[in-house]
Order: structure tokens, then C-alpha cells, then sequence
């Protein structure tokens, strides 16, 4: 790392937080009314942080393997229910499903770049460990939310189409395989657009990151590059997963359709 | 008394709190055998009919095919056999002959090839000319869209069809179109069954041998 790396001071920091006044003035110039929210907003942005800095602070100094799993296994936790807080349909087994699809995706996907692709030492540094699953999580999350979604809408749009089916003989894959499709094709679509383009419309925050720490660009790039890859198939095998685990649930041994499960949140 | 082709026995059905929406229902229906499930609205009978296509699970009872009950991974071959049909139509994208192609689409029709001098045959009978099969089926009546899957299904030779108030919300003329179809695919082959699901008591009469009647979920007649 160079040494152009500048460590901001308290003051430095203030000074930024200053700036907050820019969207207080403009609310109040315009009676916008949102004085509260931002202070409420600004308040949350600094205390939510100096929590997570002072938790990695302390995992960061301890390294601690079983420390640095617990913290992966709840942050994998949150994000599998905060996928499942964005969906508007609903089915009992969809935490579970989204949970276990999100576990499995983005451990598989960050266990093989931290031992095979970076090759950390140990496997569990928290410097690598934790900022890989989270931007792997952070996209996962993303297409199992879109994927479930669409699954649920698919199949509550289509109901009589599906059910037609199965009345001719078709067995629950034949019946249920377009709403599949398009639910993994739907949840797959974010991260290919941002493949597109990446580097030439945004740069990413973990490039900027490593950018503004003095990392030399092509070694930045280098990582960005490993992460684009993490990140597809991490979202590529989550949506795939809680795809099918929901087909699963919402099709019987039998070959029904459970419609009646898929509920409309209220 | 002979195996009867179709049957269920003892089924029950529960609604989600726990309610009983039908209960301990039997029906036999034997080969060559029309039989209507009437009763007032709410009865049932939309569900019992589901019930005896496998369509639903059934939380009492069991469903026989040829006398043997239908295990979960024969239940296609056995849908394949005794086709239900919705109340309201349900046709797929594209064209009426996208349409009566699409069940030879899948596995448990695997070998089968779709006949179009049969289809324009059908069609015929209904004085429809084979420029039919080209119409797009959002173009389709209510009418013509019932008549579109009655011919899907039938096209496949069940051994017994599961109709769902198929005349329902039709015109006369649709309705005459369609109870004609019914009446002759029961009589092209001796031991076909039909079990009808109507409110129409005229009609029922007219499509059926013998009725069996429901209230509030149990067999009463």
C-alpha cells in the first residue's frame, strides 16, 4: 500500500458531517418539512457505522476463526431475511428457503475464492473473509429477492394455465418450468446488465475503495475483475437454489399445484 | 358389481382453519357411465371434481383408477386418462392449432403426434372451417375458447372426462356446441365415462344417467 494514503482526523470527519446543514437549508428554503428525517437519517448513518467500524475493530484484532464464522453466518442470516422482506408474496417455508439458498450460494462462492483464488492465510482472515461475503451477499440478496418475486407472481398469474397443464398430464416440472425460467432469468438479469457495464458507466465502491487506498490500478482492477465473477455466480447459484426449493414447496410429490400456500402480503 | 373405472372414496377436504368442506364423500363412476354432481352453489362439487382429477390433496380418502389407487408418481399417466376441465377455458399463447399441439408436448404423451385431418374433422362437425386453427387464441370467444379445449382434450382419447360447469357463462349456441361434443365423444367408444358438474338441473338430466347430489359438503343423494 503507498503513502498517499491520507487518515482522516475527527475533525475531518465533522467537517463532512457538516454538510448535512446543505439539506437542512434547502428543506427549510423550500418547506420541504424533512428537518427531522434528516436529522433522524444523518444520526442513524453516523451511529450504524461507528457500530459496524468498532464490531470489525474488534473481530479485525481478535482473528478469531470462530468469531469471523459467527459473524459471517449472521450476516449471511440478514441478508437471507431481508430478501425475503422485499417480496409481496409469501409461503410459508420462504425464510427458510431463502436463508439456506443464501448460505449455501455465497459460502460456497466466498469458501472457494478465499482458499482457491486469493489463497488467504489463514482461510479465515477477517480482512479478506468478511468484505468478500459481504459484496457477495449484498448482490445474492438482490437476485433471490427478484427471483422469488417473480416466482410467486408468475405462478399466481398463470394459476389456471398451470393447473391446465396439469390437468393433460404434465407433471409439476413440465407445468411449472416457464414460471422457473423466468424467475432465475429475472433474478440473474441485474448483475449481467452491471457486468455491461462495469468500469465504463460506474466504477465500483470496492474499486474506488482500494483506488482511494492507494492501491495501483491495475492491481484494483484485478480484484474487481475476481469480484464481478464471485458475485455472478454467487447470485447465479442463490437464485437457481431458492427457485427451486420454492417450485419445491409449492408443487406436491402428487403433481399439484398448491396455489392456496402463495399468499399476498397485506 | 364390476370395478367401477373412476372413484373416490371417503374423501374429505379441509379448509385451512380446519373446517370440513367436504366430508367423507364416495362416488363410483363405471365404464360408459354419465354421471352429473349437482347440489347448490357451495356445496362442493367444483372441489369434488378437482378431487377425483388429483388436482388438490385431499386430506381423507383416496382415489381409484381401474380399482387401484392412483400413486403420486403415476398421477400424469392417470390425469392423461380422465382429463379435467376448467369452467372458465384456459387457452395458451398462440394460435388454436399452438393449442391442441401443446399436449403432445409432454412426456406422458411422448409418441403420440398430433392428427390435423382429425382436428379439421372435429371442427368440421361444428361448422368451422380448418381457418380455425390459424386464429389467435386471444381472438377467441368464451364460446369458441371451451370449445378449443374440449377438442384439446378429447383429441387425446380419455377414458373418462371431469367437467367442470363447462357451459357456464356460454351462449346457446356454444352451449348446444358443446353438450353435441360431449354426446359424441361418449358414444365413439363404449366405455367412456363423463362425470358433469352443473347446477343446471335440465341439463344435467339431459348430459347424465344418474346424478349424485351434495350439500354442504356431504353426499346426500
Amino acid at each position: 500500500m503507498s503513502s498517499a494514503y491520507i487518515d482522516l482526523s475527527f475533525s475531518q470527519v465533522a467537517l463532512a458531517a457538516a454538510l448535512i446543514l446543505v439539506n437542512a437549508a434547502i428543506s427549510m428554503g423550500l418547506s420541504l418539512g424533512m428537518e427531522r428525517r434528516l436529522l433522524v437519517a444523518a444520526t442513524r448513518t453516523v451511529v450504524q457505522l461507528a457500530l459496524i467500524g468498532l464490531v470489525l475493530d474488534w473481530v479485525f484484532a481478535v482473528r478469531s476463526p470462530w468469531i469471523v464464522v459467527s459473524l459471517m453466518a449472521v450476516m449471511a442470516l440478514v441478508a437471507g431475511v431481508a430478501a425475503v422482506r422485499r417480496t409481496d408474496r409469501r409461503y410459508r417455508g420462504i425464510w427458510l428457503n431463502s436463508v439456506g439458498s443464501i448460505f449455501a450460494s455465497s459460502w460456497l462462492v466466498t469458501g472457494v475464492a478465499l482458499v482457491a483464488i486469493v489463497r488467504v492465510r489463514p482461510w479465515y482472515d477477517p480482512q479478506y473473509a468478511i468484505p468478500l461475503l459481504g459484496m457477495v451477499l449484498g448482490n445474492t440478496l438482490n437476485g433471490i429477492s427478484l427471483g422469488l418475486d417473480r416466482l410467486t407472481e408468475e405462478l399466481s398469474a398463470r394459476r389456471d394455465r398451470v393447473d391446465a397443464l396439469l390437468a393433460l398430464g404434465a407433471t409439476r416440472w413440465e407445468a411449472a418450468q416457464e414460471p422457473v425460467r423466468r424467475s432465475v432469468r429475472t433474478g440473474m438479469i441485474p448483475i449481467i446488465n452491471s457486468m455491461m457495464i462495469v468500469g465504463i458507466v460506474s466504477i465500483p465502491g470496492m474499486m474506488t475503495g482500494q483506488l482511494l487506498a492507494g492501491v495501483d490500478p491495475l492491481n484494483a482492477v484485478e480484484y474487481q475483475i475476481v469480484i464481478m465473477f464471485l458475485i455472478a455466480s454467487a447470485t447465479a447459484l442463490g437464485t437457481v437454489g431458492v427457485v427451486l426449493l420454492g417450485y419445491r414447496r409449492l408443487f406436491s410429490p402428487s403433481h399439484q399445484f398448491l396455489h392456496q400456500e402463495i399468499r399476498q402480503r397485506a | 358389481m364390476s370395478t367401477a373405472l373412476l372413484e373416490g372414496r371417503g374423501i374429505g377436504r379441509r379448509a385451512e382453519g380446519g373446517a370440513w368442506l367436504l366430508q367423507d364423500v364416495s362416488v363410483a363412476v363405471a365404464p360408459g357411465e354419465r354421471v352429473a354432481v349437482v347440489g347448490p352453489s357451495g356445496a362442493g362439487k367444483s372441489l369434488l371434481l378437482r378431487s377425483l382429477a388429483g388436482l388438490d390433496p385431499v386430506q381423507a380418502g383416496e382415489i381409484l383408477w381401474h380399482g387401484r389407487a392412483v400413486a403420486s408418481e403415476g398421477m400424469p399417466g392417470f390425469r392423461a386418462h380422465a382429463i379435467y376441465l376448467h369452467q372458465r377455458a384456459v387457452v395458451f399463447e398462440g394460435s388454436v392449432e399452438d393449442n391442441l399441439r401443446l399436449p403432445f408436448t409432454l412426456t406422458v404423451h411422448a409418441g403420440r403426434t398430433w392428427d390435423r385431418d382429425r382436428a379439421e374433422g372435429r371442427l368440421e362437425s361444428l361448422g368451422r372451417g380448418p381457418d380455425f386453427l390459424d386464429k389467435p387464441a386471444r381472438d377467441l370467444s368464451g364460446g369458441e375458447a371451451q370449445i378449443v379445449a374440449f377438442l384439446r382434450a378429447i383429441q387425446l382419447d380419455p377414458e373418462a372426462l371431469l367437467l367442470d360447469e363447462p357451459t357456464a357463462a356460454l351462449d346457446e349456441n356454444a352451449v348446444r356446441s358443446i353438450e353435441r361434443l360431449v354426446g359424441a365423444w361418449h358414444a365413439e367408444v363404449s366405455d367412456r365415462a363423463l362425470v358433469w358438474v352443473g347446477h343446471d338441473r335440465e341439463q344435467a338430466r339431459r348430459m347424465a344417467d344418474r346424478e349424485i347430489r351434495l350439500r354442504a359438503g356431504r353426499r346426500v343423494a
